[in-house]
């Protein structure tokens, strides 16, 4: 069963053009769902949107969202916004932001389970100690009482990443985790949350523009080119043989984490045209573009 | 379109033109006082004292305003009231703004014991009571026109410093600076130049917030009566005469109330106006 | 962290004695003579010269300075010359009146520019922002002196609901052993003076609160706006919470911040405003009594009345620094 589907979904800045045109995607449980695409793809539009974080200047057109079954747009704004607290959670891009820096760690991992699912708060916080060792954070206590500058980026992190998993959700959008962190703490951030993931059996949303990561802890696969899916496909296939020209110039500008030496090809513009040709004849083809 | 910013900038037009056409009425109004008012603003006429306005029944058409107490023509009173209230705003606000922005010029450019020196100085001159100073200053060289423009002068160049000081110091880091002296221009000649005019867009704007302040605190002076002598109309002192006979003949109050009022917002909404105008230079 | 708040305390000591300087100075360029105000009719000139020995007006300016300033160190300020009276009880006699009305008028300006805030921030981008930014401007233009008559004109004159002149009602019996009457009376649980002081007070408390509460309210809406775009604040919405929740919880206390040090300085211009305000209401505080003193030209009591405002702005500005690092952990553990 799956946990997310999107059927032609399409955003746009209000009055103003498409960012996503008509994107169809869908993540099972304990699958793994990459977004694939160079920055202004509309790949982080996606989780926006499934999450209800859209910027206020853009607004869903078309589509529908089901999440674990629901249909999301259906539902009043209220309701809407707490079954998205209850069922999917964010993993942000940036922990050295994503925490308030005026509150202490254990109201952030727990405020969830108290306001919206209704949990005792002992209870919440034994929850939150349990998983802030399954993050393998050495000190938990003194790391509930602590504010967010006093840990540091790699921790803040991992606090992040149990709190993503603190109601169990089915569904968990990550939008480009690693990016912002050491390429040394990368690897274990990494490796944590396809664990954490394993484990629970969550669906979970890729974005990245990282195909070295991709190949590391996702299933499959969702290229995108100005909004517009281009390829969606198994991660194993797609590394063998990419299904289009532009996903294979995007695999072969990847630089290898085996030969980090080789030289990088920059997608060819003939590619790139060819690619916003397509985007063109979608918006042609499209009842209102 | 649903652009938010036009309707914001239509606003923001309107408030500047109409600012700048109440000061324009105003202020021309103030400068032929001698010539448009109806009266002497002096002459007493005890057989008419406390005749309303003229929209208000009983009112006498020789007196459209109304007159005091004392059968004074309001509408006369207001006008060389105004005199008085916009040539203070004129000579303290541009000799504050001179003073001030010298300083802030001088310690933002020069920097080092110059700038030690100055900002020890605003900072001695914030901690006073600015009102109670003012009060001060009149007691300590009398009360008439131009103690109150040193009044202002003396408490308000402050306003001018420390601003200007930040903005000198912000353009005299950026490179435009630099190469002018590095192409020989001396160190006045350069302040003078180059930095001045790229001051200049907020030391306007300041003007006009410090002329709505000029006028109001020559109303202050004159409503504590420390302004000019009792005889020469002026809106505070108006004010505070009006004040004491409020329920008798509330026009005395609030007509002379209503022409501070709006001048003092229209000096405000118009130096905010040229603030947002010139935004660019002044972020 | 001590060696910044010792350093906070040696530039505060400077700072006062330069206003200590400036008005000794200031004050004794007066040309008009003091003394010669006080002496009868017909009085000779060792009449005035005897006077004159008996306020120490006699001697040159940096020795009365330096016998003010000893006296000074030792509590004495001074004997006020229309009174005849210690400038320092007379002074701290009036100060609980102008604290509590510069309070109030606080207290009035953070609570309603506050919620002026929250409910623009809630509704922004539409007509309430709007018209909330047309009003804070109109609140911000208008200085508290025009305030204070226009609501004089509406509340004393049109429909008079408050009392526009005095502190209290002079027909009550006060049992107060100090001078702070409204704190005292909610001590004393007599609830009938607290109403009648506070009917005397709101009108000045307003009048000088408005121009604070629009200041409050845009520099507030300012700084939650910016706030409500951050990181942490999207990562709140994703858990479920409504936009009055996320403003309330995540943004306001991390938007206090920037507008607390600006608060401050603009809480002092307050307390500058109570001279004029109090004059106007007629209210027996510092500020009405520093009007009288000028008026009547009595060196001490005025010097003593700059001072102690001094000392009250630089101690607003003190509070102000103590109280941004207890609300910042970044600094607390610093």
């Amino acid at each position: 069963m799956s946990f997310l589907r999107i059927e032609n979904l399409s955003v746009a800045i209000r009055g103003g053009g498409p960012l996503l045109r008509r994107v169809s995607l869908e993540v099972a449980a304990g699958e793994v769902m990459a977004l694939v695409g160079e920055s202004g793809a509309g790949k982080s539009m996606i989780g926006k949107a499934v999450l209800g974080i859209l910027p206020r200047a853009a607004q869903i057109t078309e589509g529908r969202i089901w999440l674990d079954g629901e249909d999301l747009l259906a539902l009043s704004a209220t309701a809407r916004r707490q079954r998205i607290g209850a069922k999917a959670a964010l993993i942000p891009q940036d922990p050295l932001t994503a925490l308030n820096p005026v509150r202490r760690i254990a109201p952030q991992i727990t405020d969830r389970l108290v306001d919206i699912l209704g949990w005792d708060r002992a209870k919440a916080e034994a929850r939150a100690r349990d998983l802030l060792g399954e993050v393998q954070i050495a000190d938990p206590d003194r790391v509930m009482r602590s504010y967010p500058h006093e840990l540091s980026g790699g921790m803040r992190q991992r606090i992040l990443i149990a709190s993503a998993f603190a109601a169990e959700p089915r569904l968990i959008v990550a939008d480009e985790p690693t990016t912002a962190l050491d390429v040394t703490v990368q690897k274990q951030i990494l490796r944590l949350i396809r664990d954490m993931q394993a484990r629970h059996g969550t669906a979970l949303l890729f974005v990245t523009h990282d195909l070295g990561v991709v190949s590391k802890i996702c299933q499959r696969l969702t290229v995108l080119y100005g909004g517009l899916v281009l390829e969606q496909t198994d991660v194993r296939a797609f590394f063998k043989a990419p299904g289009h020209p532009y996903s294979a110039a995007l695999l072969a500008a990847t630089p290898r984490h085996d030969d980090p030496e080789a030289s990088l090809n920059p997608v060819p513009e003939a590619v790139i045209a060819a690619a916003q040709a397509e985007v063109a004849a979608f918006d042609r083809s499209a009842p209102h573009g | 379109m649903h652009d938010g910013r036009g309707a914001v900038r239509r606003r923001a037009g309107a408030r500047l033109w109409l600012s700048a056409g109440w000061l324009t009425l105003a202020g021309g109004a103030a400068l032929l006082a001698p010539w448009i008012a109806p009266h002497d603003p002096l002459a007493q006429d005890l057989f008419a004292g406390r005749m309303p306005p003229f929209w208000v029944a009983g009112a006498d058409p020789a007196y459209p305003l109304g007159t005091d107490s004392l059968g004074r023509d309001v509408l006369s009173r207001i006008l060389h009231g105004g005199r008085i209230a916009f040539l203070v705003a004129l000579i303290a606000g541009l000799a504050t703004a001179v003073l001030g922005a010298t300083l802030g010029l001088l310690a933002g450019f020069f920097r080092g014991w110059v700038d030690v020196a100055i900002s020890r100085l605003i900072d001695i001159w914030m901690a006073f009571p600015p009102v109670l100073f003012s009060i001060l200053l009149i007691a300590v060289i009398g009360p008439g026109l131009w103690s109150i423009i040193i009044a202002i002068i003396v408490i308000d160049w402050t306003r001018f410093a420390r601003v200007v000081r930040a903005e000198a110091m912000g353009q005299g880091a950026m490179d435009y600076v630099a190469s002018a002296r590095v192409a020989g221009r001396g160190r006045i000649s350069t302040l003078v130049v180059e930095i001045l005019p790229n001051v200049l867009p907020t030391i306007v704007v300041l003007l006009t917030l410090e002329m709505g302040i000029a006028v109001i605190v020559e109303a202050i002076l004159s409503f504590v009566n420390l302004s000019i002598s009792t005889d020469s109309p002026t809106w505070g002192g108006m004010i505070a005469e009006g004040r004491t006979s409020v329920h008798q003949a509330w026009w005395v109050l609030v007509l002379p109330l209503i022409a501070l009022f709006l001048t003092v917002l229209a000096f405000s909404q118009l130096g905010e106006g040229l603030k947002d105008r010139f935004d660019p230079v002044l972020r | 962290m001590l060696r910044q708040v010792l350093l906070r305390l040696v530039t505060t000591l400077v700072t006062l004695f330069g206003v200590a300087v400036i008005v000794f100075v200031v004050i004794r360029v007066v040309p008009g003579n003091p003394v010669a105000m006080m002496l009868p009719p017909g009085a000779g000139p060792e009449d005035m010269a005897r006077l004159q020995a008996l306020y120490g007006l006699d001697k040159s300016i940096p020795k009365q300075f330096v016998i003010w300033l000893g006296g000074v160190v030792q509590g004495d300020f001074g004997t006020s010359i229309t009174t005849r009276q210690p400038v320092a009880g007379l002074v701290l006699g009036r100060l609980p009146a102008t604290l509590e009305l510069s309070v109030m008028a606080l207290v009035i300006a953070v609570v309603w520019g506050g919620i002026v805030a929250l409910v623009g921030t809630r509704f922004r981008g539409g007509r309430a922002e709007a018209a909330i930014d047309v009003g804070n401007g109109i609140a911000l233009s208008v200085p508290d002196f025009l305030w204070g008559l226009v609501l004089i004109l509406l509340f004393g004159v049109l429909w008079p609901v408050f009392h526009i002149s005095g502190r209290v009602s002079p027909s009550l019996d006060l049992p107060f052993v100090t001078n702070f009457y409204l704190f005292e009376s909610v001590i004393r649980l007599r609830f009938d003076l607290w109403w009648d002081i506070v009917g005397h007070m709101l009108m000045p408390a307003l009048a000088l609160a408005f121009p604070l509460a629009a200041i409050v309210a845009q520099l507030l809406k300012q700084s939650l706006k910016e706030t409500m775009h951050l990181d942490y604040v999207t990562l709140a919405r994703t858990k479920g919470y409504g936009e009055t929740r996320v403003i309330l919880r995540e943004a306001l206390r991390n938007a206090v911040l920037p507008t607390l040090t600006l608060v401050g300085v603009q809480f002092t211009f307050l307390i500058g405003g109570t001279v004029i305000v109090e004059r106007l209401f007629s209210y027996e505080g510092l500020g009405n009594m520093a009007i009288d003193a000028v008026i009547n030209r009595d060196l001490p009591l005025i010097q003593g009345i700059v001072i102690l405002f001094a000392v009250i702005f630089t101690a607003v500005n003190l509070i102000v620094d103590l109280l941004y690092a207890v609300l910042n952990p970044r600094l607390r553990h610093a």
